[in-house]
């Protein structure tokens, strides 16, 4: 273990280091993902959202990010689960009474539990869209002649598979709608603290930014997530956007 | 200071001797005066125990001024109890209702062994100090100290870490029995300072290495040790001591010693 | 002054007891010129160590102010303010070193305070007119100290110091007439463990606590000590105790330690009680500034709320004794802010540019001020109070502070004990009868870190053919066996009294007749009263648990009844002092008002008292004080 980089990755700061670069990543994941997502809100029978999906999975760039994507995903989890098993070994007896203190928030002392919920929740999500996706028949997309103008030749439309139509039985579920709306809420609180933590453990603290910084991790801990699980919800009861939103 | 006095019913843990492993003991306690220090309460039960030849709490403490850091106890799930900014000898009963029953348990993390009732053992404390938390200089190598004129303000900001007593509350407080806010309360003041700065790099790295092998817990930024610190240390300190930890590990030559 | 080279230093095992400035400091360069060094504290962690509470400051002849400072002026002041009762040569010593102290702690990084040019901040303390003592907030000592801990620990972390935390020192051992080792008690374990070298230094801090209520800390305690004074190193002027003039008044019976607020305050701080006994009770807001009497403005003009210690804790006890004390015990005066929280605010108005400012905003901007400067003090005064300084006079009155006594030492620190060193408080040679504020933290790390370092050589500097000392020599096994008796003979007792209790009570006759004022009568008394005393501790206190286990009780015990011996001692070191001088002021001996009459004729002398066995009478040995390069004056304040 002389080597200088294991030395680092190995101690408590490296280790917290790797849960902050790792969380911003997923952090700037969930914005890219909202953005796809926000496309099943067209009433268009899912034309925008099914060519976002084909593109999400054919796109060379994307794959090769979509590794990085899953390997990342892995090492937050993994390396969360090490650090809170690691912090419960460093904890001695438990104390019969504990007041929390007024600076605390649930959120930042029950990080782990959130993470395996959120990981259980990648397990059905991905379960349940990229495996359908990825490996399942699903009737391919009906594009019409819309796609005219998005240049696609006639076997790439031909291919396009009809995710929406997965995603629209899926929301029609009510217990896939309430897992969505709970992992959510467990994401919110997850971000709640994650979002600011990283930036402390990067050692980004300064008087002037600090606040800020706070601030726009409690607006993207409940807006982000908020919009995630508006999407089912809108599902779940018909309802769509009034007009066009093409995010690409 | 219209002196009070009130009935307290007290939970204590007690462990080593007779008690083995630990458990808690109830005492009741009748007519303790109110401008009473929580540690004059707790004479006041040993004198009772005694009294009736019975083993006294240990517990630790020693200026009874808020400066030494010696006491170390949790009162009701708090370290050094609950007024903001003091420690268990300068927590007078008047913080306590009547009637009340208060929980006293030992300072609890795994490298805080319990040595009895109420003390514990944190000499990891002093071996992190050891492992870097000082300026090398020897006795009469200085130069004439105002040669080195420092900034109020950052002199200050070196201050408020400084202050820190070592009384152990950080790691107490900690739901994971880290002690990233003492280790960086000294990174932080001897970094700040232009005198520390030739050594930074060396000094945090083997704090921080030492940190670790002492069974310490990994900082998740809950800041539970801020709010129950005595001297209301900021853990701004511990992003200077990630950001020193980084620039030291990552910036510098690995040749180094 | 004789050397002892580098190779030799490697051979020499150096014995340092205690942790705090002098010791950790001395540790700490001691390892740093290549002696192998064994350092105790009974503390958990050296880093505890009382030196932490001392909150005003450290004096040193910098002169940065350019107001009149010199080596010179310091050494006159410290002499005149220990009332021409301590050793010229030393304080003169003292003086040189004390700048070198302040270059090496900023170097360690002690956080020093700063004016805005970035350059180190002074303030004036009692006794003196110029502006000579560094301060780091109101927490002076503990960051001195960490700067000696964290030397410590650097020499720890490479070997050349080996600590034992949680040892006491229960006995010195002397082979051949030369002290060579100690008996400790493993604090947790209860073992008793032999330890050799080839000289011992003490430096173990004060005894004030024989007066059982005291600013010093719980645990502080004279016994290593009175251990080495049994084993024929003089103890020395004894009855010379400092009482601080502001603390924190007595609230209750159950009252087990006194908090001082620190002199600086005296900068800006008012002295008053109220003229008419009759206005005592009232909320002191109320009472007319005309009704207000500054009692040391006016007897004093010239040093005015700045005399030094013993004379204002003796002005606070007669104007208390008149029976115009406040508070609810009748034991207190007030110190008063308003004066001066109204000067700062007009100041900070003037600078700030606001144009006739209102009484509300003088106040507010001017409280910021005193919060600035003292605000750490302020708020412990009102944690333990439950009173708002800011807005009502803090309530002080005289406790025991300090005690300028200790172990006889010659000009390099060396006991009567040939290899036994006494450093810091633990040794009496700088402050005379009185010491001045900001001046113990300069002898402490003075002692430590420039004078033991070097004198030391002229001991060891004979030993360097001395093989390593053996701890099966028998004079460690009597010494051992002699320990265990005394642990068991006290747990034996198994009477019905606490060793608090008796605590107590010792501490009531020490103040009541050895305290801030002493007479011929209640001296006498209380040497008989301690004799039996002690003799009803050894036949009826309780020591509950056993040696083989972690027992602060017996700590105590232990303790206690050193202080029985030391308090004895006390009381014979004030009867034979038929003067007032500084801290000792004896009632029949004073002038007009009150004022401390010294007899120079019979008593310009360092009273070293050699131990003869128990309830045998100590034998006084005199060393004759002789100033060349000052005259003795009588002191004068006014």
């Amino acid at each position: 273990m002389n080597n200088w980089f294991i030395r680092f990755l190995s101690s408590s700061i490296g280790k917290k280091l790797i849960m902050s670069l790792t969380g911003l990543f997923l952090i700037t994941f969930l914005l890219v993902h909202l953005g796809g997502n926000l496309q099943l809100l067209n009433d268009d029978e899912g034309k925008v959202f099914n060519l976002y999906a084909k593109m999400m999975t054919t796109n060379p760039l994307i794959k090769f990010t979509s590794y990085g994507l899953y390997f990342f995903i892995l090492l937050h989890a993994v390396q969360g689960l090490l650090i809170w098993a690691k912090n419960r070994a460093a904890t001695g007896t438990k104390y019969a009474v504990r007041k929390k203190s007024p600076n605390t928030s649930w959120a930042s002392s029950n990080m782990a539990l959130l993470g395996v919920l959120i990981l259980v929740f990648l397990g059905i999500h991905m379960g349940d869209f990229w495996f359908a996706m990825k490996y399942q028949v699903w009737p391919n997309a009906d594009l019409g002649n819309e796609m005219v103008k998005y240049t696609l030749d006639d076997e790439t439309v031909a291919k396009v598979k009809n995710l929406y139509a997965k995603v629209n039985w899926s929301f029609s579920q009510e217990w896939i709608v309430i897992v969505y709306i709970i992992s959510m809420i467990g994401l919110a609180f997850h971000l709640w603290h994650g979002f600011a933590s990283a930036f402390q453990t990067l050692g980004l603290n300064h008087k002037k930014y600090t606040p800020f910084i706070e601030s726009v991790g409690k607006i993207f801990s409940i807006v982000i997530p908020a919009l995630f699980a508006l999407i089912p919800i809108l599902y779940y009861l018909g309802i769509r956007w009034p007009f066009e939103f093409h995010f690409i | 200071m219209a002196e009070k006095s009130i009935n307290i019913k007290l939970k204590v843990w007690r462990q080593g001797g007779k008690y083995g492993d630990g458990k808690f003991e109830t005492y009741d306690l009748k007519d303790i005066g109110t401008d009473m220090s929580f540690l004059e309460m707790f004479d006041v039960l040993n004198e009772q125990l005694v009294s009736k030849k019975e083993s006294p709490v240990a517990f630790e403490h020693d200026c009874r001024e808020g400066i030494c850091g010696t006491c170390s106890m949790v009162i009701d799930g708090q370290a050094h109890g609950p007024m903001k900014g003091t420690t268990t000898c300068q927590l007078h009963m008047r913080s306590f209702k009547d009637g009340a029953t208060i929980t006293v348990e030992p300072f609890r993390a795994k490298a805080f062994p319990v040595i009895r009732d109420l003390v514990v053992d944190r000499s990891s404390f002093d071996a992190i100090i050891q492992a870097g938390g000082y300026i090398s200089v020897n006795t009469g190598q200085a130069q004439d100290a105002n040669a080195i004129p420092i900034e109020k303000d950052t002199s200050e900001k070196a201050f408020d870490a400084a202050t820190c007593i070592g009384c152990g509350a950080c790691v107490a407080a900690c739901p994971n029995s880290a002690a990233m806010l003492f280790t960086s309360a000294k990174v932080a003041h001897l970094s700040i300072m232009p005198q520390g700065k030739v050594e930074a790099q060396k000094r945090v790295e083997a704090m921080v290495n030492q940190m670790d092998k002492e069974g310490f817990g990994m900082c998740s930024n809950v800041k539970a040790c801020e709010a129950e610190c005595p001297k209301e240390i900021s853990v701004e300190n511990i992003a200077i001591m990630n950001r020193e930890y980084m620039k030291a590990v990552l910036g510098a030559d690995p040749e180094r010693k | 002054m004789p050397l002892v080279a580098p190779n030799n230093k490697r051979r020499i095992e150096i014995i340092v007891v205690g942790t705090g400035l002098a010791g950790a400091a001395a540790a700490a360069t001691l390892g740093e010129l290549g002696y192998n060094v064994k350092c105790f504290t009974f503390h958990d962690s050296p880093r505890r160590a009382h030196s932490v509470a001392a909150q005003g400051g450290i004096n040193a002849a910098k002169n940065y102010q350019n107001d009149g400072d010199s080596v010179y002026r310091l050494f006159y002041d410290t002499i005149k303010g220990g009332d021409y009762r301590s050793r010229e040569a030393n304080v003169h010593r003292l003086a040189e070193v004390s700048r070198d102290i302040i270059d090496q702690c900023a170097a360690q990084g002690v956080p020093f305070a700063r004016e805005y040019g970035g350059l180190l901040a002074n303030r004036s303390f009692g006794g003196v007119q110029v502006s000579r003592t560094f301060y780091a907030r109101g927490q002076t000592g503990q960051q001195l100290l960490i700067g000696a801990y964290s030397a410590l620990s650097r020499q720890i972390a490479r070997g050349s110091v080996e600590m034992f935390n949680r040892h006491e020192m229960l006995d010195l051992v002397v082979v051949d007439g030369k002290a060579r080792g100690i008996i400790t008690r493993n604090l947790v374990s209860g073992k008793i463990e032999r330890h050799a070298a080839h000289c011992v230094v003490l430096a173990t801090g004060g005894y004030g606590n024989v007066f059982y209520l005291s600013t010093n800390a719980m645990n502080s305690n004279v016994s290593a000590a009175w251990r080495a004074h049994r084993r024929g190193a003089y103890f020395a002027n004894p009855c010379y105790t400092q009482i601080h003039p502001t603390c924190i008044p007595v609230s209750g019976e159950y009252q087990s330690k006194l908090t001082l607020m620190s002199e600086s305050l005296r900068n800006d701080g008012r002295v008053w009680v109220p003229k008419k006994k009759e206005d005592c009770k009232k909320d002191p807001r109320e009472i007319k500034e005309e009704d207000r009497d500054y009692y040391l403005e006016r007897i004093y003009p010239a040093f005015g709320n700045l005399v030094p210690r013993d004379v204002a804790s003796r002005a606070a006890k007669y104007v208390t004794d008149e029976g115009r004390g406040v508070g609810a015990t009748g034991l207190a005066v007030y110190l008063d802010f308003s004066s001066a929280i109204e000067r700062y605010g007009k100041a900070q108005a003037n600078m700030k540019g606001v144009s006739s400012p209102s009484k509300a905003q003088i106040t507010e901007l001017g409280e910021a001020v005193v919060k600035e400067k003292y605000g750490n003090l302020f708020h412990m005064y009102e944690k333990i109070t439950d009173e708002n300084p800011y807005k009502t006079p803090m309530k002080i009155f005289p406790a025991v502070h300090y005690t300028m006594g200790g172990i006889w030492v010659d000009y390099n620190l060396q006991t009567t004990i040939p290899g036994c060193f006494a450093l810091g408080e633990a040794n009496f040679s700088d402050h005379g009868a009185n010491r001045l504020g900001a001046s113990a933290l300069m002898q402490g790390l003075a002692d430590g870190y420039f004078v033991i370092p070097y004198t030391i050589g002229t001991f060891l500097s004979k030993e360097i053919r001395t093989p390593k000392i053996s701890t099966d020599l028998p004079e460690f096994e009597a010494a051992e066996k002699a320990v265990k008796e005394r642990i068991n003979d006290l747990l034996n007792v198994n009477g019905n009294e606490s060793v608090e209790s008796f605590h107590r009570r010792l501490g009531r006759i020490m103040w009541d007749n050895c305290g801030m004022s002493r007479n011929k009568e209640g001296l006498t008394k209380a040497r008989t009263l301690i004799q039996e005393l002690r003799a009803e501790y050894h036949k009826n206190v309780f020591v509950p648990g056993s040696n083989d286990e972690y027992n602060p009780e017996l700590e105590k015990a232990l303790r206690v009844a050193d202080f029985m011996e030391l308090g004895e001692l006390m009381v014979c070191d004030a009867l034979n002092r038929n003067e007032s001088c500084g801290g000792h002021f004896r009632e029949e001996y004073q002038e007009g008002g009150g004022e401390a009459k010294r007899n120079d004729k019979d008593y310009m002398y360092v009273a070293a008292w050699d131990f003869k066995g128990e309830n045998t009478d100590w034998d006084l040995h005199k060393e004759e004080l002789e100033y060349n390069n000052i005259e003795v004056k009588t002191r004068s304040y006014k």
